[in-house]
């Protein structure tokens, strides 16, 4: 069986490594660190952590105060409170006077399981979309998080950063280059070509060797960043394929589908 | 601290704001009254704010968390020579800086984005950890309405305030009793005031919000504090005006050539 890893695991250990090497970040939770793995920053850093409690509200506007005095902020929380419990708070506190803070958000859509449909955020990409200036991103493997995480510490803008509660095998190369607003040619298909995101990614990746065996000449695209998408790199794949199908763990309105 | 100066400065300043909302023929002119002479007293006698430091991470910050009194906000600004006094005749204009509520981005003096109530106190919080952390001695000004004591976010803020021992921070209730539905007994009731904010941890401090010798008696008491403060200013909406005085219409509704000229001739006496 392929050997899976976890994103917010990873994400807990890039950070806190990153808290090492940067002073200035500091994080914000609302009491999921357990859960979104900022725990282990909260061990090394207890100075530069806060956690807000049960209020994702508090915590979105609060990163924003912090962010106006200079702070790198994460803001982390599970995806479903961090883009509709504080919607309002994204929006008017940190999106539109443009504050750059960071949200990383864990157990996004579906996949999240057990804990049942009202955990289970199967629109956050919609309602961060509409956000104007904000940027959304769905990473599909613990590499792919990793390569990026330079970026988004630097980021100078406010972002959401999806990732998923279960654990994913590694998809992408060590020596692949990722950039924000770029997509990812996994594979080149003439009949049709898959565009997918996050944990579908290797879902798709795995119906490639099917779609060989049905004579069909499938591609693969991971489009990671929903949000500013790669209209480029869109516009090559519809000229040369034939048929274009989107996978994502989100529903079709407001999705990377409907981008 | 010259009282008869700053009384002039906030007669002055309910002038603008009176312009502003009878030009743009929109605006809210009662809680811009109300909060005009605790506004007044911050900017000229309190606050290290200046025209030479409003960048500097060394200012003291002031936050308009009840956004829709921007028409004060924008008058300070013009009486401390930050904008053209001419400048407020573009009051809810498009493409003007002074956006209806105010917007950090639009214009830089104004801290942080403010309008959907609730939310400027946990900006507050916010700058006061960041002030903390950095170890700058500013101190953090953020002025609420009693209405917007109704949203459960200035009830979270409350707790993060005293969570983190955030002496640094003054939260100014603009306590007028009036919301655009009415009284707030009538509305949501949050009484009882103050005993709510004591026990949420504050240093809690009751001035006359519109008595300068009584504002600064108040401030003065959060000099030394070691907890959050919080000053409940009794104000009167539409302060300044006989007839908008404590009336609940005189929230969001402009005046007529009659009212504005009425009006003008109250504020224009001194």
């Amino acid at each position: 069986m392929t050997e899976k890893f976890s994103l917010r695991g990873h994400y807990g250990k890039l950070l806190t490594e990153a808290g090492r090497k940067y002073p200035n970040i500091v994080v914000l939770d609302a009491d999921l660190a357990k859960s979104t793995k900022t725990e282990q920053f909260k061990k090394e850093f207890p100075g530069r952590f806060f956690d807000m409690g049960v209020a994702e509200a508090d915590m979105m506007a609060t990163a924003a105060g912090l962010a106006s005095t200079g702070k790198n902020v994460f803001c982390s929380t599970f995806a479903i409170f961090g883009s509709g419990r504080a919607w309002d708070q994204v929006r008017n506190s940190i999106g539109y006077p443009g504050w750059p803070v960071k949200i990383i958000v864990t157990h996004g859509g579906i996949s999240l399981g057990e804990d049942g449909a009202s955990h289970q955020a199967n629109e956050d990409i919609a309602l961060m979309k509409v956000i104007p200036g904000m940027t959304v991103v769905v990473p599909s493997d613990i590499v792919m998080l990793e390569g990026l995480f330079n970026e988004i510490i630097d980021f100078d803008s406010y972002i959401y950063v999806r990732l998923p509660r279960i654990k994913l095998p590694v998809i992408h190369s060590r020596d692949t280059k990722f950039e924000i607003g770029k997509g990812i040619e996994l594979k080149e298909g003439k009949d049709i070509t898959i565009i997918a995101s996050g944990s579908m990614v290797h879902k798709a990746y795995n119906t490639l060797r099917r779609f060989k065996s049905l004579d069909i000449d499938a591609g693969l695209i991971d489009m990671f960043t929903v949000k500013p998408l790669d209209r480029e790199l869109l516009t090559r794949i519809a000229a040369r394929t034939k048929g274009i199908l989107v996978c994502e763990e989100h529903q079709m309105h407001g999705g990377l589908a409907d981008s | 601290m010259d009282i008869k100066y700053l009384e002039k400065l906030a007669n002055q300043g309910r002038i603008h704001i009176l312009n502003q909302v009878y030009n743009a023929q929109s605006g809210h002119i009662g809680g811009a009254f109300s909060a005009m002479d605790i506004m007044v007293y911050l900017f000229f006698e309190r606050m290290n704010y200046s025209k030479n430091n409003w960048d500097k991470p060394e200012r003291d910050r002031f936050i308009l968390s009840k956004g829709h009194a921007s028409a004060s906000l924008y008058s300070v600004f013009a009486l401390k020579g930050l904008i053209d006094e001419e400048e407020l005749s573009t009051f809810r204009k498009i493409d003007s800086r002074l956006q209806g509520h105010p917007s950090h981005k639009s214009l830089p003096y104004v801290e942080q984005s403010t309008g959907s109530l609730g939310q400027g106190l946990s900006f507050a919080n916010g700058v006061a950890l960041g002030l903390k952390l950095d170890k700058i001695d500013a101190h953090v000004y953020c002025l609420i309405g009693d209405g917007e004591i109704n949203e459960g976010q200035i009830w979270e803020a409350l707790m993060t305030s005293n969570k983190n021992s955030l002496d640094n921070l003054t939260v100014i209730l603009d306590y007028n009793h009036l919301q655009i539905d009415g009284f707030i007994e009538d509305i949501k009731n949050p009484m009882p005031t103050p005993d709510r904010f004591k026990s949420f941890g504050f240093n809690v401090i009751e001035i006359d919000g519109h008595d300068f010798d009584d504002i600064k008696k108040g401030f003065d008491c959060c000099n030394d504090s070691i907890k959050p403060n919080f000053i409940i200013a009794h104000t009167v909406k539409g302060k300044g005006v006989s007839f908008m005085e404590n009336k609940v219409g005189w929230h969001g509704s402009p005046p007529d050539k009659e009212q504005y000229e009425k009006a003008m001739k109250e504020l224009k006496v001194d």
